[in-house]
């Protein structure tokens, strides 16, 4: 019964927010791969790319919810979600031509990307806070809990709780089905072919006839995509803070070079190693620890690794790790 | 018009727009502007060092500042008593555990040979380590902490001159630099960019956290100025002399205490300014400075030519670091306090870089240059801004959502507008205001 209680409290306390917290990096980093592996720049303005397509959803939510649709149980951030990415493809469209497309054309090397990059990260933050300011907003409704640790606790009789909150079902739900489509895309279709190709020797593909601006706009659309996704989704689980989202930077490149950039299989991987190591290290293990241990052994103290504060430390060291021994990443990413 | 012309008219420029801000406005936020712009141009030095020089990209130029700011805490303010006694040496030892724990982890990677077994000793050291470190430290920082958490609970200073904090907070950074360097530095140049991106999250982290190190988010008040140079308006308004001489220019004491207290700052930060900056300027000039550029330009002749690329790399990182450091010192000290929470990486690290660029990357009197401007533009951009959005919204009726709305988001238009002029600059003119000869 006691081993029961364990993993019922390390389901609750770690595996369910890691698997949640695991796939909305694992979005993330599949957009910062992506933009890796086909215009070959380490993007800093993801962070505030997922912003601004989340900024859409929160307003057209409030739109909908002043409107007086609502999608029952389900928060209606997901009937938003569609506009979002639409507009989060035109802005990052506009940017490509206004921007990133004159140093393709000049070939500049990828560092100037990067600088350019913050360029471009200065200004969607600027603009994100311009539109919605720089506070905490709540978009989410609908039920709170697929199931509440009280029901649990009634139905199983156990005496911990598992409490699976609906954002966390809808997010793994909705990132399983992204990176479905995405593989689905990028292995069965002639476009996503042809992006593989590009991404994986650029001279050969434009002998063979592949239009580069085309593949380019098709990455920039799916990279729009997959961060409103990974915004919306972790606006619902958390809350919309346009701060949090540069903050998030850290942790999706983690999980992206971890994984080896520009392998979207790797980012995936990467995303859930980042996740679980930071949630298992900053969690105090005493719950677990007090129903797996013998009478009169119990721990005294929290057994807490690191404080939550330190999370971003995680991903820091194992980003550090990997670097130093495997730095091309888990699975054979392309940098040098 | 020659370019030693264009160049003194550029800074004759940028300083007319600070003395019209003191005619307009007020002489007191003029002096703001150019102490803090005398600190940005050290921070532009240092991070031209490492990008104009080297092309190393650094994007934790804020866990630098912050460090130096941190180094005048523990050299200047005066020791928490009891602390020491209570805990502190204990916090030592647990520290110096700690980094035994790592030197052994590391001694066992490099001297045994590799395997299972290697793993598991690497693992098992870390483990005992963490526990023995964790099992010193704990009781320690409590014992530290409950020392009068109100006003103290941290460990205290040395309670030595300030001014001997500024070199201090160099060293402070260029040993981080130094950890950072061996790890990261080597690797293309986006990891680096992570690897420091990350670290000064780090810093910041801890600097918050650990309240028996600099009290946290309680911040550290009272910070001792670095007299005589730097007075205190209380006792200079006490000071007949003082009263003479600010009758003789016609200004009230109070006004006259305060702009008296800032250009003793303004004096010390413009002699550190100019000694950095002809350091740096000999650094250029030297065969050192040479070298540095030919590994920046082709890293692979330069490494056939007989250098040590990684090891040229690690040298200008940790002092284009330390140099951060020196500038996160002073900015403290002018500030008088230690706010942990006010380090934001956009502030601290892209503007920065926004400096550089604009001004010129790889020459350092454009870094100088540009630090100034875009101080004040950042300044400025704000009451700029405001004022723009009223004539916007003039025309709208009193009470509209939409104008209350871009009035109130005036304030955010300073990172759209650093953003914008980023983008330009990079687009229209790459090498800066005064580009690298």
């Amino acid at each position: 019964m006691d081993f029961l209680n364990a993993l019922v409290a390390l389901s609750n306390f770690v595996l369910v927010p890691a698997i949640a917290y695991g796939s909305q990096l694992a979005l993330g980093a599949l957009g910062v791969t992506l933009i890796y592996g086909i215009l070959r720049f380490s993007n800093f303005a993801h962070g505030d790319t997922m912003a601004f397509g989340a900024m859409i959803a929160v307003l057209v939510t409030w739109g909908l919810q002043a409107a007086g649709v609502s999608f029952g149980p389900l928060p209606t951030a997901l009937l938003a979600l569609p506009f979002a990415i639409l507009g989060c493809i035109v802005l990052v469209l506009i940017t490509d031509r206004l921007v990133y497309r004159f140093y393709r054309e000049q070939k500049a090397k990828p560092v100037i990307l990067v600088i350019v990059s913050m360029g471009v990260m200065f200004i969607m933050n600027g603009l994100v806070r311009f539109v919605i300011g720089p506070d905490d907003q709540r978009f989410s409704d609908g039920a709170r809990f697929i199931i509440s640790a009280r029901d649990f606790k009634a139905l199983t009789g156990l005496r911990e709780g598992l409490a699976i909150k609906t954002s966390q079902g809808i997010t793994v739900i909705v990132a399983v089905v992204a990176v479905a489509l995405l593989f689905w895309f990028l292995n069965k279709t002639r476009t996503g072919k042809s992006m593989r190709a590009y991404s994986d020797n650029e001279d050969l593909a434009l002998l063979s006839g592949i239009n580069p601006e085309r593949v380019v706009m098709i990455t920039w659309i799916i990279v729009a995509a997959l961060a409103t996704t990974a915004g919306v989704l972790y606006g619902l689980d958390k809350s919309f803070k346009p701060f949090v989202y540069f903050q998030l930077l850290l942790p999706i490149f983690a999980s992206a070079i971890v994984g080896g950039l520009g392998n979207p299989l790797g980012a995936i991987a990467g995303g859930f190693i980042i996740a679980f190591s930071e949630v298992t290290i900053t969690y105090a293990w005493k719950k677990v620890l007090t129903y797996l241990a013998p009478e009169n052994l119990e721990p005294s103290s929290l057994v807490q690794f690191l404080s939550t504060d330190y999370k971003f430390a995680v991903s820091f060291i194992i980003l550090l790790i990997v670097l130093l021994f495997k730095p091309t990443g888990l699975f054979k990413g392309k940098a040098v | 018009m020659t370019e030693s012309v264009k160049n003194t008219l550029l800074f004759a420029v940028v300083a007319g727009l600070i003395l019209l801000t003191g005619f307009t406005q007020s002489w007191n936020t003029a002096i703001l502007i150019l102490n803090m712009g005398l600190i940005s141009a050290i921070m532009a030095i240092g991070v031209n060092l490492q990008w104009g020089f080297a092309g190393l990209f650094n994007v934790g130029v804020m866990g630098f500042v912050a460090l130096g700011g941190l180094a005048v805490v523990l050299v200047s303010t005066p020791p928490t008593p009891g602390a020491w006694s209570a805990g502190g040496y204990g916090i030592v030892l647990s520290l110096l555990l700690g980094a035994a724990t790592v030197v052994a982890a590391v001694l066992v990677a490099t001297k045994m040979p590799k395997g299972r077994a290697q793993t598991l000793t690497i693992i098992a050291v870390l483990v005992v380590g963490f526990f023995v470190y964790r099992a010193v430290f704990d009781p320690n920082v409590a014992a530290v902490e409950a020392i009068d958490p109100a006003i103290a609970g941290n460990i205290g200073g040395l309670n030595l001159p300030v001014l001997l904090a500024w070199p201090a907070g160099g060293l402070l950074a260029a040993g981080a630099a130094w950890l950072i360097g061996k790890t990261a530095l080597g690797l293309r140049s986006d990891y680096l960019a992570i690897a420091t991106l990350g670290i000064a999250e780090i810093i910041i982290a801890v600097m918050k956290n650990e309240d028996w190190l600099a009290r946290g988010v309680k911040n550290v008040y009272g910070i001792p100025r670095p007299s005589p140079v730097v007075g205190y308006e209380v006792e200079l308004q006490q000071d007949p002399a003082f009263l003479a001489r600010a009758e003789w220019f016609g200004l009230d004491p109070v006004t006259a205490s305060t702009l008296s207290v800032k250009l003793g700052y303004s004096l010390l930060f413009l002699i550190v300014l100019l000694a950095l900056l002809w350091m740096a300027q000999m650094a250029l000039k030297s065969p050192w400075g040479r070298m540095m550029r030919a590994i920046r330009d082709n890293e692979v002749a330069a490494e056939a030519m007989g250098k040590d690329v990684t090891r040229r790399h690690l040298q200008i990182f940790v002092l284009g670091s330390a140099i951060c450091g020196i500038a996160g010192a002073m900015m403290t000290t002018l500030d008088g306090q230690l706010t942990p929470s006010a380090y934001q990486p956009l502030r601290f690290t892209f503007l920065v870089w926004v400096m550089v660029i604009v001004g010129g990357s790889g020459n350092n009197f454009g870094s100088v240059l540009g630090a100034f401007l875009i101080w004040f533009l950042w300044v400025q951009v704000e009451p700029i801004g405001l004022w723009l959005m009223n004539l916007i919204t003039a025309g709208m009726p009193d009470g509209s959502w939409l104008k209350a709305h871009l009035v109130e988001s005036a304030a955010h238009m300073r990172l759209f507008t650093m953003g914008l002029i980023l983008l330009i600059v990079l687009r229209f003119s790459p090498r800066g205001l005064i580009p690298e000869k």
